[in-house]
């Protein structure tokens, strides 16, 4: 099962946009779509996003160099910082002023790029954290055992077979403190998707992952899709998200500089000028990579 | 757009919160003062005294008794003129006030020869040794001691920038020290009472007469006590890499153990330093100040600009902004993070030692709580202006100040802390980091 | 010296009621700080509007002292929504501060002359446990808490525990109320709801993330542990007078060291540490004095007596540099996350 991925090249999904491909393109399908949105810190304008549309079921890449906005960016859409201006909408739904841990309840998850596991609760607890509509989580409930303890072990059930993907099952009962820093990255994933989300915004999962797991992670991001969800996550290596993204944005400064598919957009020259400057003869790949992975293919 | 409407929320809120204070209060505001003619009688010691109209008795006159600690009472004397109020300490001083508009139309307080205060109807009573003081006021034809509303304003300001001041220079410390560690440095207040202390222990071993020597030392002791105290428990903890709440937890254990030290040795007590009795000369109308007043603030101008050109100058100074800003980027780049702290508790500590003399002349009185009588008041003006930022800490010091002594204006005196405490949650509505912090990043 | 009188006060302080009240605040704390994560340094003005609420209850409007004891009930849950509402959503070192700011604010109104009329400013308040009535009228009292008390008047038990009815009924009373204090507690964190709870304490973003309402989670433990604290605070007006200078930040840092002794994240910890802290203070308090007196320490009585709070400062020290999950936490969950 680990060595699968490397073997077989994954679906594509193609045909999600409408129209000429340029920065904010409209999507046939669009999930998210963010207007106008300007964060502003100081005299610094991180984050000035026009227009931007996430495509539904797709796995879409959100790229850029460091600095660029991306998890300001990540921070706006789902309310836990919020814009100087705009406007942007989940589902047709719009999110502007929407606390965080609403927008969560709407279906839009996402992880954080310096991982935020739980780290004095077992790894069972921060599953069990994450499903949703729990009557025990409320105070006048917790009381009275008899009222949740059926929920509880449906969730362990669902929890147990979520870590089994994830290998992490045999750790269950360990504190998620004691877990090495790319598992608990896997955790943090695999405690987002108890929520049974429409949208999943991952922020570098795959940053301090060893190799062998990188792969397993990417299988899970690719599983997910085909589950029907949506994935929007920022990646910095280049051979990854050629590999499993249908979709990518490039952000360079606080703005969408290019958009298009995976092969198409490496070629463009906004996003060479973003990475590169004037090293124009370095792979972007080996540039923006910080891991090689010898199993997967250079060129699709 | 937005931003305006969450503020708009946020006033309402404070509104609710506020006015639930009020509500909460206001209903035990209309109870009236407890009017008796002995008051805290099961308090060890006593002041006393007699309300005179050309030697006949004057009943049901307001005398208001204040002191160290947030002592207040309030007082009428009998049919007999008398008055009678326990008091917590002895030899100590408080202040008694009578209130010249609860007197029969046409008299007032005459001044008394003896005493230099100004206003003859405020006089200060020294409780000695034997635990008793009297206070007589003197009633006669004359001049009501009324001071006009600007005159007022005038003398709360100086006394609040003074105070302001003085904060200021145990506040800068503090908010370093935050910076460059992340302590919430709770022991600060006993650094504050050590200056005093050490000056006191000082002038009682080589004379009053050796004042200006006796401060120098005590400001070098201070050094030596941040510098010990960072050798010897700081430095270690921080290369266990101990969480920051746990340090804030040992620094309320230290706290609380130097405290009780200093109780150890030198009593409960309140002491004088010399000088502390200063004569207080008029500026203007009934605005009055004494020379210690003045040295004080001269003073602490002269040490938060040394410091502040210390901060902004100096290579060290610098890399102590920098280690705020970012200490493992500091560390990157070459900067020796250990041997900087060591240098900011040192000045740290004597800023705070130095705070804590003014702050014996000011109360007037050293105590061995003296610090934790002002710790809060630290804290709030270091967290308006922003956790860990030096120059935030100096501007949050001086609206602390004004604020504090301007308050007793408008409310009783013996509530002026609350208004600034009160301010210190406001502010942290609007802005939770403070005046001059930074945001804290998400993710 | 008396040796074994010393040992025998000291260990009257087990079933103490000042130790069952600690015990209560301390409680409070646990859920507050332990399982809650929050950083709560007022718990002396919690305790002061459980102990003030209710004499003011009796004394002021003149309600039957069970009511009363809700009047500081409800007192400390006004006041957990008055200081939770700005304060839940700063950062943990400012939630320390304002807090403790808080306290003082309440303590320096209790003090105030300004209202001396309700609160008895400096000289405090008393006569509220006895038959009860008003300041203006005591005739009129609807029954206080010692009328309550239905143990026949004489002494009971055994030494160091031989005392008299109302020394017992404090302690049944304290007793009950702890015992439920710490059925509820144990409930409560071994729920989902304590789940959300510890969630919070480690990191209340991801906890956020995942749609669970952190205000209103911190909210109810605020007001919980709140109430616990009142809790202590009536247990105290119960067996003595009320008066501002008891309330003081001492007291609460005296509580985090009951807390820590005990260790943070238990539901036991907060009596076990509330019990050694109480029995260590008699022993110490007692003991050094009582060298003193006959030559054996140098110094002064009174300087012997003092001894003991510098022990209890530095033992906070240590406690937390050496044995951070306190005497009976598991090491593994020493609460302390950064
Ligand atoms: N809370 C903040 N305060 C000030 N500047 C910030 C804050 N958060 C992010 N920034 C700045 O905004 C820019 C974008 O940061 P970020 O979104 O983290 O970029 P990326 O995730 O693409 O690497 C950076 O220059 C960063 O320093
Ligand atoms: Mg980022």
């Amino acid at each position: 099962m680990s060595s699968s991925t490397s073997s077989s090249s994954p679906v594509k999904s193609t045909g999600l946009h409408v129209g000429a491909i340029k920065p904010g393109v409209a999507k046939k399908d669009p999930i998210l779509v963010a207007d106008g949105v300007r964060r502003q810190f100081g005299g610094l304008v991180a984050v000035e996003v026009e227009h931007v549309e996430i495509p539904r079921n797709a796995i879409t890449a959100l790229i850029g160099p460091n600095g660029a906005g991306k998890t300001t960016f990540f921070n706006l859409l789902t309310g836990f910082d919020q814009p100087n201006d705009g406007k942007w909408s989940f589902n047709g739904k719009s999110l502007a002023g929407v606390s965080a841990f609403k927008v969560a309840r709407l279906g839009l998850i996402r992880t954080f790029q310096l991982t935020k596991a739980l780290g004095l609760l077992t790894v069972m607890d921060n599953m069990k954290l994450g499903s949703t509509e729990q009557r025990g989580e409320k105070l006048s409930a917790s009381l009275f055992p008899f009222l949740w303890k059926k929920k509880d072990a449906e969730i362990e059930d669902k929890a147990l077979e979520i870590l089994r993907r994830f290998k992490l099952d045999e750790k269950k009962d360990d504190f998620a403190a004691s877990l090495s820093g790319g598992q608990r990255k896997l955790l943090e994933m695999a405690r987002a998707l108890m929520t049974n989300p429409e949208l999943v915004m991952l922020d570098e999962p795959m940053a301090g992952v060893n190799p062998a797991l990188t792969e397993s992670l990417l299988e899970h991001i690719l599983n997910l899709k085909q589950e029907g969800m949506t994935v929007l996550f920022v990646e910095h290596d280049m051979h990854m998200v050629r590999h499993i993204a249908d979709w990518v944005i490039v952000m360079a400064e606080g703005k969408v500089v290019a958009e298009g598919a995976p092969d198409e957009v490496m070629k463009n020259p906004a996003v060479i000028d973003a990475y590169l400057g004037s090293h124009q003869d370095i792979d972007l790949g080996t540039v923006t990579g910080r891991v090689t992975l010898p199993t997967l293919p250079k060129e699709k | 757009m937005r931003t305006r409407s969450t503020m708009r929320r946020r006033i309402a809120r404070l509104a609710s919160a506020l006015s639930a204070f009020a509500l909460a209060f206001g209903a035990l505001a209309i109870a009236a003062p407890a009017q008796a003619d002995v008051v805290n009688a099961e308090m060890p010691f006593k002041v006393s005294g007699n309300v005179q109209n050309q030697g006949k008795p004057v009943a049901g006159v307001t005398v208001t008794l204040t002191g160290a600690a947030g002592y207040t009472a309030t007082v009428a004397t009998d049919a007999d003129g008398k008055f009678v109020a326990g008091v917590p300490a002895k030899e100590a001083d408080y202040t008694v006030t009578l209130d010249e508009t609860t007197l029969p139309e046409g008299i007032a307080v005459i001044d008394n020869p003896a005493t230099t205060f100004v206003e003859a109807n405020v006089q200060t009573v020294t409780v000695g040794p034997g635990g008793r003081a009297t206070m007589n006021f003197f009633i006669g034809q004359g001049e009501r001691h009324t001071t006009s509303f600007v005159d007022q304003v005038v003398q709360r300001l100086i006394s609040g920038l003074n105070f302001g001041l003085m904060l200021a220079l145990a506040s800068v410390g503090l908010s370093l020290i935050y910076g460059t560690t992340g302590i919430s440095n709770f022991a600060h207040a006993e650094l504050v009472t050590f200056g005093a202390v050490a000056t006191f222990g000082l002038v009682a071993l080589m004379g009053p007469g050796l004042l200006w020597l006796a401060i120098p030392i005590a400001l070098i002791l201070s050094a030596g006590l941040g510098w010990g105290l960072d050798a010897a428990l700081w430095a270690p903890l921080r290369r266990r890499g101990m969480g920051l709440v746990q340090l804030m937890i040992v620094s309320i254990g230290l706290s609380l153990g130097i405290r009780y030290t200093y109780q150890f040795f030198i009593g409960g007590s309140t002491e004088q330093l010399p000088g502390s009795d200063a004569e207080r000369f008029k500026l203007f109308g009934s605005v009055t100040l004494s020379i210690t007043d003045i040295v004080s603030m001269g003073l602490s101008v002269i040490l938060i600009v040394a410091f502040a050109l210390w901060l902004s100058r100096t290579k060290i100074g610098k890399a102590t902004r920098a280690i705020s800003d970012n200490p493992s980027l500091a560390a990157s780049s070459g900067i020796d993070v250990d041997g900087v702290v060591r240098i900011v508790w040192i000045i740290g500590s004597v800023l705070a030692g130095f705070s804590g003399i003014l702050w014996a002349y000011f109360r007037p009185g050293i105590r061995w709580d003296m610090g934790g009588q002002i710790l809060l008041l630290i804290f709030a003006a270091t967290t308006l202006g922003g956790l860990g930022t030096a120059y935030g800490a100096l501007v949050g010091s001086l609206i602390v100040g004004v604020l504090v002594e301007g308050s007793s204006l408008f409310i009783p005196s013996d509530l002026k802390y609350v208004g600034a405490l009160v301010i210190l949650i406001g502010i942290l509505l609007f802005r939770p980091q403070g005046i001059l912090g930074r945001k804290e990043r998400v993710g | 010296m008396d040796f074994l009188g010393i040992l025998s006060s000291s260990v009257s302080f087990i079933l103490a009621p000042t130790t069952l009240a600690y015990a209560l605040a301390t409680l409070g704390l646990a859920v507050h700080f332990g399982f809650g994560g929050l950083l709560n340094m007022g718990m002396a003005g919690f305790m002061a509007l459980g102990a003030y609420g209710y004499a003011i209850g009796v004394l002021t409007f003149g309600l039957p002292w069970y009511l009363a004891a809700f009047v500081g009930i409800g007192a400390a849950i006004v006041f957990a929504l008055i200081l939770g509402i700005p304060t839940l959503r700063l950062r943990g070192d400012y939630l320390a501060i304002v807090t403790i700011a808080a306290a003082e604010i309440v303590r320096l109104l209790l003090l105030s002359s300004a209202f001396g009329g309700v609160t008895g400013s400096a000289d405090g308040l008393s006569g509220f446990n006895g038959p009860g009535g008003t300041i203006t009228n005591p005739a009129e009292g609807a029954g206080g808490f010692d009328q309550s008390n239905p143990i026949p008047a004489g002494t009971y038990g055994f030494p160091p525990f031989l005392d008299n009815e109302r020394i017992w009924y404090l302690r049944i009373v304290g007793a009950i109320i702890l015992g439920l204090a710490i059925f509820i507690v144990w409930r409560l964190v071994n729920s989902p709801w304590g789940r959300v709870i510890k969630g919070i304490r480690e990191d209340e973003d991801a906890v956020r993330s995942l749609g669970k309402n952190v205000f209103a989670y911190k909210m109810q433990a605020l007001i919980i542990g709140g109430v616990l604290g009142a809790l202590g605070g009536l247990m105290l007006a119960f067996s003595t007078n009320v008066n501002s200078s008891v309330y003081v930040t001492s007291l609460t840092f005296f509580l985090w060291t009951a807390l820590l002794l005990g260790g943070a994240a238990t539901v036991f910890g907060p009596l076990a540490g509330s019990i050694i802290f109480w029995v260590l203070q008699a022993f110490l308090g007692l003991l050094f004095p009582a060298l003193a007196e006959v030559g054996l320490m140098p110094f002064s009585t009174i300087q012997a007596s003092q001894i003991k709070f510098i022990i209890v400062g530095f033992a906070l020290v240590l406690l937390v540099v050496f044995r951070p999950q306190g005497l009976f936490g598991n090491k593994k969950e020493l609460t302390f996350v950064k």
